[in-house]
Formats: C-alpha cells, structure tokens, sequence
C-alpha cells in the first residue's frame, strides 16, 4: 500500500478542468515533484489533498485513511503538513509561535485547562518546545526564534514556513514551490533539507517545483502536468527529454531553464 | 539596552519575560492595592468609584479585545452579553442564590448565549460579522422591554447589593470593598487570559486572526475555535455586566445600549488591538474623556465665562480620536508605548520600521 493514492481524480472551476482526470501514488520514503507550466493545476491538487476543494470524481487515500471524508482540519491528523506557494504565515506572531502553532495535531490539552494552565498543560508546553527546539536547531531559525514575521525577509519567511510544517512531525510533507524566490545558496540549502528531511526524518515529501535543478537534485520520481492532465511520470531526466513535456513547454521555453526568475 | 538570554524553555513559558518585568508588575499591583488609601486620606471617595468603573470596562474589554485583538473576530454587540451577565445576576440573586455562585453562574451562561447567538454568524467575515453583531445590539433594548417580568422592562430594575458570607457590599456605602472586589476579578481574568495566551488554546485564536487557511491546514477547527473565543469572549462581558450592574445601582432598556458596545470597541482600538493592556489603556482614556471634558467646561466657564454647551460633544471626541489612532498609530497606545520601551531598549539601534506591519486583511479566503 503506498503512503498516498489520488485515483482518478477531476475537479472543474467552472467550465475550467483544473486537475482532469490524474492517478498518482507517493511511496513512503520518497521525494516525489509535480512539474508542469503555470496553471497546470499542480497547486490544485495540493489544494485537493488538504481538502480545500472536493474533486468532483475520483478518490484519495493516506495512509489507508479516505481522505475525502475528512474536513480539511482533520488532515494533518493523519500526518500531512504543507506549505503554501505565497506563504501563508501567521503574520503578527513570532516564528516560535508560528512553529508551536504547527505543533496543534499534537496537543492534548483543552481550553480550561489552558486558562488555568494546569500541570498538564505545562509539561505538553514543555514537550512541544523541546520538539520545535530541534527545529529550529535543523533549519538555523536560531536568530530569527523571536522575531515577528512581518519583519523577516522573504527568505527566511521560506524556511519558517517549511519549519512549520516540519513542527508537525508528519508522515508527508507537501512542498508547494519551496524554492521560488530563493537565491542560488538558499536554494542549495532548500535541497540539503529536503534530503535530510527524507533520509534522516524519514518523512515523505512530495512537492511542486519549477526549478528543475532542484527537482532533479532530491526526487526520485518526477509527473509533469499540463493543463490538468498528467504528461508523463519518470525520473527527472525521463520526463524532461519526453516529448510531450516539451511540447507542453513550447514557447514558455526550455523546461530546465522556468521557473526560479517567476515570483 | 537589554539582552534577555533565554536558558532554558521555562524562560519562554513563565508568566514574566524576565526579572525587571515582574519587579514592575509587582510594584503596578502594589500601586492598585494601594489606590484606596489615597481616597482614605481625602474622605471623599468619589474618584475611586470612576477608578472603579474603568476596571469594569476594563473587563469588558478584556473579553472583547480576544474576540476581535486575538481572534479577529469584530463585534459590535459586546453591550448585549454585559446585559445578559447583568439581567441574569440580578434575576439569579432575586432567586435567593448567593452571589458567590450567581455572578459567575450569570457570567457562564451569558458565554452560553453568546456563543448560541453567534454559531449562526461565526462563517461570516469582517464586515458581515460586525453587522450581524451590530443587529442583535440594536435589538437588546427591544429585547429588555419585552422580558419585562425579568428585567423591569422601560422602568428599569433595582440591582440588589453583593453578599460575601454576610459582608455586604455596595458601591456607595462601601465604595472600598466594591473596588477591591472588581480589581480582584479584573486580575483574575489577566491571569486567565495570560494562560490562554501562552497555551495551544490562545495560539489556535492568534492562528485564525492571521490567516484562517493555514490555521485550517495545521488541523485548527475554524468553527469550534471560533466558538470557543465568542464563549470566553461572552462570558468576561458577562461577568463585566454584572458588575456594572451592581456598579449603576439601577439599570433600564437603555443601559446596555448600541453606544456602549460602539464605546467597546473604540476602547480596544484605542488602547491597541491585541494586547491586554490595551483592554486597560483603552478603558483609562474612555474613562478620563468625559472627566476631561466636563472639568475642562468648567474651567471655560469659570475663567473666560464661556459657556459651551454642544450635545454629542463626547461622541464627536471619541470618534475623532478614534480617527487619529487608526490613521496614525494603528496599534494604539500600548504600540506607542512598545515604540518608545524598544527605542530605549535598542538605543542606538532602533529603526523606524521595526514594527511596520504587512497588512493583510482579510485574505483569509484566498487558497493559493
Ligand atoms: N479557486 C479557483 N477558482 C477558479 N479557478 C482556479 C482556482 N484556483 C486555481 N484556478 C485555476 O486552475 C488552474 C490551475 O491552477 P493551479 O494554481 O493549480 O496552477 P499551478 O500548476 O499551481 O500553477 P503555478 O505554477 O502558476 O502555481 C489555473 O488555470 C487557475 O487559474
Ligand atoms: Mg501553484
């Protein structure tokens, strides 16, 4: 059984077939990348697994869980944590707030027990600091750890909100463009993570990427999507010489060279 | 300039950034257990009941500043959950229940009405929040005419006096113990609040004001948190209610007006949206206004024989400030005052945009 099985699935915005029709499965342990030109539905279909969006066929399973009868609140209960393309932080709180915030699928206590802040509520404070510590630690937030949001640049915004995810200790993680708007080093960075975040936490990642040096550097396999329809799946290098995908990228350019310049 | 070296994560959780902070907080307490002695002093203890009055509303904006400071969640209809809090202890005492059980029993179950009245309106956003709350305030003065039988209806209803295992306790024969009893809420409630704060409940709140797609993709029940804040929320108006009640002696269908949950919120913005303190500073200058413009008549009468008379005076002032802060110091004055404490703190190294905001309003329904 893979980790996470999308079968089938469409969703239309109106006349519009975001995602049309597209099957994958992410195996526990790998890095899996969606690629595909601007509008392709790549975010749609991260969006459909966080269950902002009910597909109109189709199933999704986690983890042996069917997704699609859950809320969107229930989701990272099973054990998948996001980022969002435009960064959707917790603006006017610190980055260890916003890092104890992803800590929320792990809390055990209730709110009179927080108003009173019983023993309890102390010793799991205890325990999600010392979790979100290493986080902190891993991705170097130290001099950042009580600095407001709305004055990190974007950079480091990146890193808190990858942070964040991490926080939750998932089984998946979902990357939607982790690298856009880096710099060269911050992207290297990104990469090292991503390996890590594989290799030393165990923790699957699937993501969406338009740079494809950082998609061939850390994913085993790779789908291209184009207009809501799955392209072809391979390696990185598969899919960047396959037909079809080059076509898709006709006159937006070559594949290898979209991407990092776009906000 | 101050390093605050954190070493261990206790620093993070405890009530008090760092020893100075609870030398200060300590000396605040002996300031305002001390309050009363002044007045002693004098034998005239008048001021002490404005002083008094403050704290109330102080309470009051305690509960509203987590609904909309922490939440983000406006209301207009704050005035609606004091009356519940009030009408209820009033009826609850009437009943012969004791007033240790009555003012937090009415307090808990305004929190239930709220929380009731609002689940219907709790999907609405910014503006339709504020006018759905704006309605049901509207409609409070229908509402206490027609529960005649409970609340006196226009004739209004006479607040029986608190009793504490026999100490009896009123606003003018005992103006002493009736402060002490509301300061000893009031900082009840800080504490509470503080808790709140710095636990996964407070956190949840802070995580839906800033961005309710996230919130909802870290696993945060946006409707139940919602009504968790409005419950609380309720529930401080209630209790705020109450003792206004025993505070006013006398309370009518025009007590608990539109004028006074507008006052609320005004105070919160004033004294700085999402902080408690502003809840206080907000409450302080809604309470000195009226003082300020009624000596300042006088002074006009008395020294150059100028009468002004202009009805409305205060709401025209209230609402110009209210204009100033929000064009001019959005975080109102706690922010000034977090302004000028980081300009020291840092001296020399304070940068004027260091508490420049991403505004970011409502984009709460955006998925991207
Ligand atoms: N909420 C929405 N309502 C209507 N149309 C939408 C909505 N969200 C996305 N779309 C449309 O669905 C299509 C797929 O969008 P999606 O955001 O998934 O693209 P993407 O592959 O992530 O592209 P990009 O690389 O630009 O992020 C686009 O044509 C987009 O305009
Ligand atoms: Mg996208």
């Amino acid at each position: 059984m893979s980790l996470l099985e999308i079968e089938n699935v469409t969703l239309r915005f109106g006349g519009l077939v975001a995602v049309d029709n597209v099957s994958l499965k992410v195996e526990e342990g790998e890095v899996f990348a969606l690629v595909g030109p601007n509008g392709a539905g790549k975010s749609t279909i991260f969006n459909l697994i966080s269950r902002f969006y009910d597909p109109a066929e189709g199933h999704i399973r986690f983890d042996g869980n069917d997704l699609l009868k859950s809320t969107a609140d229930q989701v990272p209960s099973f054990g998948v944590a996001r980022t969002f393309q435009n960064i959707e932080l917790f603006e006017q709180a610190t980055v260890l707030q916003n890092l104890l915030v992803g800590r929320h699928r792990h809390r055990q206590t209730g709110m009179f027990s927080n108003i009173i802040f019983s023993p309890k509520t102390y010793r799991e404070e205890l325990r999600h600091r010392a979790a979100v510590e290493e986080v902190i630690d891993f991705l170097n937030l130290q001099p950042y750890r009580d600095k407001m949001i709305g004055g990190l640049p974007y950079g480091v915004r990146k890193v808190v909100e990858l942070g964040r995810a991490l926080a939750a200790e998932p089984k998946l993680l979902l990357l939607d463009e982790p690298a856009s708007g880096l710099s060269v080093e911050e992207t290297q960075d990104m990469a090292f993570w991503i390996e890590d975040i594989q290799t030393q936490m165990g923790i699957s990642v699937m993501m969406v990427e338009h740079d494809m040096g950082l998609v061939s550097a850390v994913s085993g396999r790779v789908m291209a999507l184009s207009d809501g329809k799955e392209l072809a799946t391979g390696t990185a290098a598969e899919v960047q010489s396959h037909p079809a995908v080059i076509e898709a990228y006709l006159g937006t350019g070559d594949i290898s060279k979209t991407g990092t310049s776009r906000a | 300039m101050r390093f605050v070296f954190k070493t261990s994560y206790y620093a993070d959780i405890s009530l008090f950034k760092h020893r100075a902070q609870a030398v200060w907080y300590a000396l605040l307490l002996l300031l305002v257990l001390g309050t009363p002695l002044y007045f002693v002093a004098t034998g005239d203890a008048y001021l002490l009941g404005e002083i008094t009055g403050m704290l109330i509303l102080a309470i009051a904006g305690m509960g509203l500043m987590l609904l909309t400071g922490h939440t983000g969640l406006p209301s207009l209809g704050h005035a609606t959950f004091m009356a519940f809090g009030c009408y209820l202890n009033i009826n609850l005492l009437g009943a012969g229940v004791p007033w240790l059980i009555a003012f937090p029993l009415s307090g808990l179950i305004a929190g239930v009405l709220g929380t009731m009245i609002a689940l219907p309106v709790l999907r609405l956003h910014g503006v339709y929040l504020a006018l759905a709350t704006l309605a049901m305030s509207m409609l409070t003065s229908d509402f206490v005419v027609i529960a005649e039988p409970w609340t006196g209806g226009i004739a209004g209803a006479a607040v029986p006096d608190i009793n504490i295992f026999g100490m009896e306790i009123n606003r003018y024969s005992t103006p002493y113990k009736f402060y002490y009893l509301v300061l000893f809420v009031a900082i009840l409630l800080v504490w509470f609040y503080r808790n709140l704060l710095r636990s996964p409940t407070g956190r949840s709140f802070t995580a839906i004001r800033d961005s309710e797609i996230s919130a909802r993709a870290m696993g945060i029940n946006l409707t139940r948190t919602k009504a968790m804040s409005f419950f609380l929320s309720a529930t401080a108006a209630g209790l705020a209610g109450a003792l206004f009640g025993h505070s006013a002696g006398y309370v009518t269908n025009e007590t608990f007006d539109l004028v006074m949950s507008i006052t609320l919120l005004l105070m919160i913005v004033i004294g700085g949206l999402g902080f408690i303190h502003g809840a206080f500073f907000g409450a302080i200058v809604v309470g000195i206004i009226p003082v300020a413009i009624a000596n300042g008549r006088t002074f006009l009468a008395t020294t150059f024989d100028v009468n002004i008379n202009v009805p409305g005076l205060e709401s025209a002032l209230f609402a110009f400030i209210l204009v100033c802060f929000i064009l001019f110091e959005p975080m109102g004055l706690y922010g000034r005052w977090l302004k000028i404490r980081t300009y020291f703190e840092l001296f020399p190294f304070y940068r004027k945009d260091m508490f420049k905001r991403q505004k970011s309003y409502l984009k709460t329904d955006r998925v991207q």
